[in-house]
């Protein structure tokens, strides 16, 4: 099988175009690196095909080598119209996220950084509960009561008088 | 009709949902029409599914349609063994439920108005015809359309409404499964030029006789692909960002089925297109990692949506474990769990839909007293929390006990570390449900940090014995209901199921019945697998049990 070494550069360079767009945190750049992906994998099918120059017809009396594969014809014609649909849509999202936060980047996940910034310790995991003398203690007697008020610094619970009513 | 096949009718269940979604499209002025053209629609598929099922049970081997009327392999052919039959039963049965669970969501509910009905359910059915299309392609180039069109459904269905979260999710979910999709693609184009055919049947034959190296180059590429897809650890870190901000139904089915797709792509490298050992060390380490990386995600985590999304990415670790370990007790155990987990994830998330229902919120942080609020609910999570972190009559304890088998068979100590590692993921996921368990359902809503206004109320009423906000809607919870049955159900039908799985691995580790009926038997017969290659799958190969199994149950044609 021959390849063209114009088109095969110019698909490297294509690629690595798109790789460097899709690490930008600009949102328009990323979809231009994806429409530069997409379509340098459209050409590397057509690439893969062969050399270009016949047509893809088979008659009677054709030498192997003096038609064109159609097969990666038919697949890069599948795949751009894929391409151009999700490129439409990824096109329509970009423009909802503008008009929504306004700025032309990929927005921060407001509930992953709440996540990583609570704090190591959590009253209800890590406070020292004090053992239940009697599991007929009334729910007011629950020696347990103020446990949320724990601290990192001094995991032990110690309730205050317990009142009647505590709970309610 | 003594030539008739059910399996011909297989390219149906693609051709149904799309056209069921063509009919809904036209009736997007009639909510309630669009609903009962989508389930009928789905209706028909589910049964012509369970009719080729009980037919490939019956008959065993595998069958393909070969489309336009062409020979193999010019032709694009679906292929129909077990494996990807049962997977488009449980496929079907899933997204029924989760059908039922959204139109009753769409009507009479407040949100109602933040979801375009008119759109949802057309989108779904193509969602469908997209994943049934990945199960039955026997060419990798279908199986690209196939992602292809499930993926730019799940795109819409992921960003319904075009609300602030969604569209942030959104972006981010588009980007990284194009890419995966375009090295996907890179892949199938390297392929044709080494090999000239896209016909996965064909492929996997010429493939053996490429240089080594190629071959190592062409199969990471495609694990690749499909690792980002199936959320495989270092590339599944996309999951857990996207999935928790779409509706309940919709991340209940993408939890249950698009990452089973990924899944099912994996199995299928590893055996038809590159059996043998080549990449199985790398596949054990990195499913590990998935497991426990994904499960300490889950720990910390405090909206019950992100939880079971970590939770996901960590179970999606077994089944990568089960095809990794190489032998054929751990890809029936695959196979297993796989319809296993596609059940339970979807019931978990359907649950915190109705927990959401009526708390108003999935933040473990501000529900509690869920228990005495809605009973029913409690007992409907419970059940598929157990099954999932793996007590033992449950499905999941089954399929565990499988892949750990395959483990200890393997017995590298590699093997021995990842069998201890998936002990501790489970042991953790048991954790992890508990967590939730205990806050949500037992801790009184008082106690929590930041208590839902809501879930007050409820509370409250509940204490008195007055009449609630809301009630448990009817159609939210009998398709949550029939998943939780399906899925204890998995239990009664273990043996079974687990004899169909066993026959199933047998398949695809032996590869001729699917090569046999894409290409015909002379070709199965120089795609026999070498003797050695095929003990190292643990089966003494030398008694040609591989081109048996295709004609095993009696004639098939």
């Amino acid at each position: 099988m021959t390849i063209d070494a114009v088109l095969l550069l110019i698909m490297g360079v294509m690629f690595a175009a798109a790789v460097y767009l899709l690490m930008d945190r600009t949102l328009t750049r990323i979809m231009f690196g994806l429409m530069l992906f997409t379509n340098g994998v459209n050409l590397l099918i057509v690439i893969m095909a062969g050399p270009a120059g016949f047509p893809p017809i088979v008659t009677d009396g054709v030498a192997d080598d003096e038609y064109f594969d159609p097969l990666p014809q038919a697949l890069t014609l599948t795949s751009i119209v894929i391409s151009f649909a999700i490129t439409a849509f990824l096109l329509a999202l970009i423009y909802r996220s503008w008009v929504l936060a306004r700025r032309d980047e990929v927005q921060v996940d407001i509930e992953d950084i709440q996540v990583a910034e609570q704090p190591a310790y959590d009253a209800e995991d890590d406070a020292e509960l004090t053992d239940e003398e009697s599991e007929f203690l009334e729910d007011h007697e629950d020696p347990n009561i103020d446990y949320e008020l724990t601290t990192q610094d001094d995991p032990t619970v110690r309730p205050h008088d317990p009142k009647e009513g505590d709970r309610r | 009709m003594s030539d008739f096949s059910v399996v011909s009718l297989a390219p149906l269940s693609v051709l149904l949902p799309i056209l069921g979604a063509a009919i809904a499209f036209t009736l997007v002025r009639r909510p309630m029409s669009q609903i009962v053209v989508t389930l009928a629609t789905m209706v028909i598929t589910m049964a012509l599914e369970i009719w080729m099922l009980v037919d490939v049970w019956i008959n065993g081997g595998a069958e393909a349609v070969l489309l336009g009327g062409w020979e193999a392999p010019i032709a694009i052919s679906l292929v129909v063994d077990r494996f990807s039959a049962i997977m488009l039963v449980v496929s079907s049965i899933v997204v029924l439920s989760v059908l039922l669970f959204a139109s009753a969501q769409g009507l009479g509910d407040d949100e109602a108005p933040q979801q375009p009905v008119s759109i949802f359910h057309p989108t779904f059915l193509i969602l469908t015809a997209g994943v049934s299309n990945a199960f039955l392609a026997g060419d990798l180039f279908n199986l690209y359309v196939g992602f292809e069109i499930l993926l730019t459904a799940s795109y819409v269905l992921l960003t319904i409404g075009g609300t602030g979260p969604r569209v942030r999710a959104g972006v981010t979910y588009v980007v990284v499964s194009v890419v995966s999709s375009v090295i996907f693609l890179v892949a199938i184009a390297m392929i044709y030029g080494a090999t000239g055919t896209v016909n996965m049947a064909d492929v996997a034959m010429k493939l053996g006789e490429l240089d080594p190296d190629l071959q190592q180059l062409l199969h990471l590429m495609l694990l690749v692909g499909f690792g980002i897809k199936a959320a495989v650890f270092p590339l599944s870190f996309w999951l857990p960002d996207s999935y928790p901000t779409a509706p309940a139904p919709v991340t209940a089915v993408f939890a249950g089925l698009l990452t089973k797709v990924g899944v099912y792509a994996i199995v299928r490298t590893e055996t038809l297109l590159f059996p043998g050992d080549r990449v199985n060390t790398l596949l054990l380490v990195i499913s590990g990692l998935t497991m426990l990386v994904g499960i300490l995600g889950a720990l910390v985590q405090f909206d019950i949506k992100r939880v079971l999304s970590f939770t996901l990415v960590s179970h999606i670790g077994y089944m990568i474990f089960g095809v990794s370990v190489a032998n054929q007790i751990g890809l029936t155990a695959t196979v297993f769990y796989v319809v296993h987990h596609i059940t339970i994830q979807t019931a978990l998330f359907l649950v915190t839909g109705l927990i959401e229902y009526r708390t108003g919120t999935a933040n473990i942080d501000r529900l509690g007293s869920m228990a005495k609020i809605s009973p029913l609910v409690a007992v409907l999570f419970l059940i598929p929390a157990l099954n999932l972190g793996g007590i033992p009559p449950f499905s999941g304890f089954l399929g565990k006990v499988g892949l750990i088998e395959g483990g200890v068979v393997n017995g590298t100590p590699l093997a021995w570390v990842m069998v201890a590692a998936s002990v501790a993921t489970s042991l953790l996921t048991l954790i992890v449900m508990m967590r939730i368990w205990t806050r949500v359902f037992w801790r009184p809503i008082e106690d929590s940090e930041d208590p839902a206004m809501r879930g007050m109320e409820e509370a409250k009423r509940a204490e008195a014995n007055a009449k609630p906000l809301r009630t448990d809607s009817r159609g939210l919870v009998v398709p949550t209901i029939g998943l939780v049955t399906v899925g204890v159900a998995l239990t009664f039908v273990a043996g079974p199921l687990f004899d169909f799985a066993d026959e199933a691995a047998n398949d695809m580790i032996h590869r001729t019945p699917y090569i046999e009926a894409v290409l015909g038997e002379e070709a199965a017969q120089q795609a026999q697998l070498e003797a050695d290659v095929l003990e190292d799958w643990g089966i003494s190969g030398s008694d040609g049990a591989g081109t048996q199994q295709g004609s095993e149950g009696g004639p098939v044609d």
